[in-house]
This record gives structure tokens, sequence and C-alpha cells, in this order.
């Protein structure tokens, strides 16, 4: 008889006594619980504090970093119901032109044309997506691909919207402060919210329609109308993004239709792992700041840059998130199997 | 409605795959609370007759009146929310739910919704009691699995349930019982005797004769997309051309 070892995964003891009431004995388990959503909170909130020492320029990439965090948020929403986006850049676009027209042509103040860039920009992009959510998997991702470019294409071609150059000096925020507190605590509210949004009866009805789209129309629910809702909210999310930094920048351009901002938000979903939108926001809170610090190579920078990217790919393809989720939930021992009695 | 009316019609329904005649000339109506099995051997368009009635697939031509209504080429959608409830042959469940999560979508429909009290108590309350129906003990950890880790009868079952789930007056079953050991079966029959009994209108896909006779009062036959045959299981069996068709020597 050999005996030889398989790894055993076991749950924490907190996670087996309960999975949603949960009961708490001792502050270490208060702990447990509390530690992985505090964490990011205090972690956002305090760095804007710390500006004096971070230093001006790590705190624009902060900026940089929640913007690109909602777009990877609004991707992982859209994936949630199984429509697999290449184009973020549309609703970044889309948010940036309206804030920018609506700023230069009326003269609004940002406190008007951020909100109503969010909610113009989602329901123009819903709207727009409306023939295509019908279509499944590749056909729905070429589309949003083709989108970007083609309103880009528009936009100089027709000369409108500024054309080439771009809408310019646009209004600035006043403070400091909104700068670095708008974007930190606009992600804060998304990634808790989808978070929660998900597990409603309302985000078990998406994700069926992920795992299952055929039933769930059968199931007498009209998936399509329910895709262009979640259209909407990730469409708003991203022209909320758009619009902030239209108005950070004081410029909107046809390089916020770029390829940049589509592709950027995908890779931080893969990296950081899909499905739980706190992978979404670690794998930019990883890719963005990498970016930054590999400027010191000067134009070896994608190269050291695609190496750590194939380098996450390759080891953790579950993403990172869904990795260190597991680590913190279960234990792993080596449990002894007997073979070939 | 009193019963005794047709809650279903289907009026020459035709539908062409390209050259292969999918399904040719099929009427057939269905009275208000009664049960109708449909047979036929492999590949005689029996799924493609449920995919046409609830407009998965769209018909060439022909109509399907439901209550009277015609609902040729609704979304399915809106004929599950008009009281039309199907079950897939090969069941997908959402796999990375709970099982009795799997129950929030059809509770979540306009349908439920709307009707008498689908608002009121806990969608997992109801789920929960729904599953306990089908034979999902609530003690037990069975409706708090991960669909995906279910064994197949359960998955079947857990078909039945979203069926149900929908309150619907009429539920077509696709091959409910393929794939079921003898047991599964046997604790699965009563179910569907209940809903019969209950008054639901019941139309039974299925290759289990035995089990099939035992619930429907009439049958049709389809060969080749046509109907060959239309009436009570002992006629229908007697007769010379759906033996020819489909049963061979196997009568039982």
């Amino acid at each position: 008889m050999v005996v030889s070892y398989r790894k055993e995964r076991l749950d924490r003891g907190i996670k087996a006594r309960s999975d949603d009431i949960f009961v708490i004995s001792s502050h270490r388990e208060t702990l447990y619980l509390v530690l992985p959503r505090i964490i990011p909170i205090v972690g956002i909130l305090l760095i804007p504090l710390l500006k004096e020492n971070v230093g001006i320029y790590w705190e624009k990439v902060l900026v940089i970093t929640c913007i690109i965090s909602l777009l990877s948020l609004s991707w992982d929403l859209l994936m949630s119901v199984g429509l697999v986006s290449l184009g973020q850049a549309f609703f970044f676009g889309t948010g940036a032109y309206f804030a920018g027209f609506l700023n230069k042509s009326f003269n609004w103040s940002p406190l008007f044309t951020i909100p109503i860039a969010t909610l113009g920009g989602g329901a123009f992009c819903a709207i727009l997506l409306l023939p295509v959510v019908r279509l499944r998997g590749i056909y729905f991702s070429l589309i949003t691909l083709a989108l970007p470019i083609l309103f880009m294409r528009i936009i100089e071609a027709g000369k409108i919207l500024g054309g080439e150059e771009g809408i310019v000096a646009l209004t600035p925020f006043h403070s400091i402060w909104i700068e670095l507190y708008v974007p930190a605590i606009a992600l804060l509210f998304c990634l808790f919210g989808f978070r929660r949004l998900i597990n409603t009866d309302y985000g078990i009805v998406l994700r069926g329609i992920r795992d299952n789209d055929r039933a769930v129309m059968a199931r007498g629910i009209n998936i399509y109308w329910y895709k262009t809702q979640v259209v909407f909210i990730a469409g708003a999310v991203g022209a909320f993004a758009g619009a902030f930094l239209t108005h950070y920048y004081q410029f909107a351009g046809t390089s916020g239709l770029g390829l940049d901002y589509s592709i950027l938000p995908l890779t931080c979903v893969i990296v950081g792992g899909s499905g739980t939108f706190a992978g979404a926001v670690l794998g930019t809170f990883i890719l963005v700041p990498l970016a930054e610090i590999l400027r010191a190579f000067g134009t070896l920078r994608v190269v050291f840059y695609s190496l750590i990217l194939l380098a996450f790919v390759v080891v953790l393809p579950e993403g990172i998130f869904d990795y260190l989720q597991r680590k913190y939930h279960q234990y792993e021992r080596l449990a002894s199997v007997e073979v070939g009695k | 409605m009193s019963t005794g009316d047709p809650i279903l019609k289907v009026i020459n329904l035709n539908k062409n795959f390209g050259g292969v005649k999918a399904i040719t000339n099929v009427s057939f109506e269905l009275e208000q609370g009664g049960s109708l099995g449909i047979i036929g051997p492999n590949g005689s368009g029996k799924t493609t007759l449920v995919n046409l009635i609830t407009s998965f697939i769209k018909p060439d031509s022909g109509e399907v009146l439901f209550n009277e209504k015609n609902i040729t080429g609704l979304m399915p959608y809106k004929i599950a929310n008009l009281g039309i409830a199907r079950s897939f042959q090969m069941p997908r469940p959402f796999y990375k739910l709970p099982a009795f999560k799997n129950l929030i979508i059809p509770l979540y429909s306009p349908r439920v919704k709307r009707l008498e009290g689908g608002k009121y108590g806990e969608r997992d309350d109801v789920a929960l009691d729904l599953l306990e129906d089908v034979g999902f003990e609530r003690e037990s950890p069975v409706p708090y699995k991960v669909a995906g880790s279910l064994p197949h009868g359960y998955v079947k079952r857990l078909e039945l349930a979203q069926c149900l789930a929908l309150r619907p007056d009429l539920i077509i079953f696709d091959e409910l019982f393929s794939g079921m050991s003898m047991s599964e079966v046997a604790s699965t029959l009563p179910i569907i005797e209940k809903i019969s009994e209950e008054g639901k209108t019941l139309v039974i896909i299925e290759h289990r004769l035995r089990e099939l006779f035992r619930v429907v009062r009439r049958v049709i036959v389809l060969n080749f997309g046509s109907k060959i045959a239309d009436g009570p299981p002992k006629e229908v069996m007697a007769s010379g051309e759906v033996k020819k068709a489909y049963l061979g020597s196997e009568v039982e």
C-alpha cells in the first residue's frame, strides 16, 4: 500500500458557522470580517490627505487610477450579464464630449455638466447599443470595438465638437480636494454598490442571463431590457469617468475615444479577476501605478510591462483577487491518501 | 374559462430547416386541464414542435393560439408571461447559484409579480417551499448546494420546480424523465400526476411510454415531422402505422 498526499482546502471557522448572518463572538472575528472592507476604504480615502508626503505627481496617479478603476468596474458589470465590451472608450469618450460640449457652449459649471454627462452619456450609450444587446459573444464585442473608432472619425472628418484639436480651455475644479476626493468616493460607491447589487434578486437575474440566457427567457424575463439597463449603468459609470477627467484636464478630445481606454480596463480586470468587482479595482491599482513606476525604464517600459502582465496571467489565471480571497477564507493542508490497495 | 374549451390550438404549423422538413402541417387542440403526450422516434420533430409553440423558433407558416390569443412569433418571454412554462431537454441550471437561488429568476418575472401574492414573502422562502414540493428536503443541505454540483435527477427536478415557480396554466415537459434512474422517475411521477390533478394543462414529450401513459389520456405520434396518429394511448398504440414507424416489436 502506497501512501501519497494531496492538498486539502478547509474553510476557516467563521465561514463554516454561517455564510450570510455573521455570528460574531470576538474582536478577532469582527476584524476578520471587517478588515478586508476597511483596508481599501481607509487606504483610498487616506492617500489624498498625505499629499505633502506622497507628492503631487503620485496624487495625480491616484486620480487616474480611480478613473480607470471606474471603467474596469463598468466592464465587470457588463461581464456579469455576459456582455464582453471592447469599447469602454466609447462610454468614456461620450461622457467627455457631453461634459466638454455643455461646458463650452453654455458655460455650465462642472457641478451640472458632470451629472448631466453621466446620465445623458449612459442613456446615449444604452440607446445606441439597443439593437446590439441582442447579439451574443464576439459580435457584441466587435460592435463595441468599432463604435469609438467610428465616432472618432466622424468628429475628425466632420470638424464637429472641436474636430482634431478637441474642446479646450474648459472650467477646472476650483479645489484640489474635489479633484482628489470625487473619483475616490465615486470608486468606493460603485465598488460596494455593485457588489451589493449583484447579490440582490435583480443581480441574480443578471447572473442567470450570463449563464443561460435562453432559460432566463423561458422563465418570462425580458433579457434584452435587463441587458439594456446594465448597459445604461455601465455606460453612466464610464461617462462619469470621462466627464470628470475632461474637467480635470480642461480638455475633451478624440484621445478620449482612443483604444487605451478600451483595452486598459479589460487588462486590469483580467489581472485582478472578473466577477467580484473587487478584482477589477485591485487589478487597476496594480497595473496603473506599475505603468508609472516603469517610466524609469524609458522605451523598455512596454517590454517590462508586458512581461509582468504575462507573468500574472500565466501564474494566476483565476485573477489576483480570487486567489487572495481563497487564501483568506480557506487554509490548505496536506492530507494522506491511500493509493493502490 | 370553463373546462373543455381549448387552451392551446396549433393550426397547420410548418417549419423547414433548409431542405429538411422538420414540421409539416401539424395541427391539434388541447382542452383546458387536459394532458397530452407527444411521442415519436428520434428526430421526428418533437422538440422542434415545443420550440415553435414557445416561439424559440419562428414557424414558416401556421398559427399557435393560446386562450384564443394568437401567440405565433411573440418573444419567448412574452409567451412565458402569458402562462406557458416549458422545461428544456438538456437542462442547464445556473451553475454557480445555489439550487434555491435558481428559482429567484422565475419568481422575479413580471407574471409572478403580477399574480396574487407574488409580491409578498421573501422570494428565498417561496423558492424553498417550491423545492420542497419537488423533493428537495428543506432541512437537508441539497437546496443550498451549488446547482452545478447536483446529480442529474435533481437537476431535472430543479427544472420542474422552475416551471412551477412561474405558476403557469400550461406546462410543456420536454423529456423530463430522460437520463433519470428508475427510482428518480418513480419519485417524480407522482409530482406530475399531482400537477395534472390540480388542473394544470400538460404537454409531455417522453420516450418512457409506460410512465407517460400513467399521466396522459391522449397522445400524438409524430414521424418525420408529420402527425401520424392522435387519440387515447391504447388506440394509438394499436395502429399499424405507429407500430411500423416507431415501436417495432417493443410494445409494452
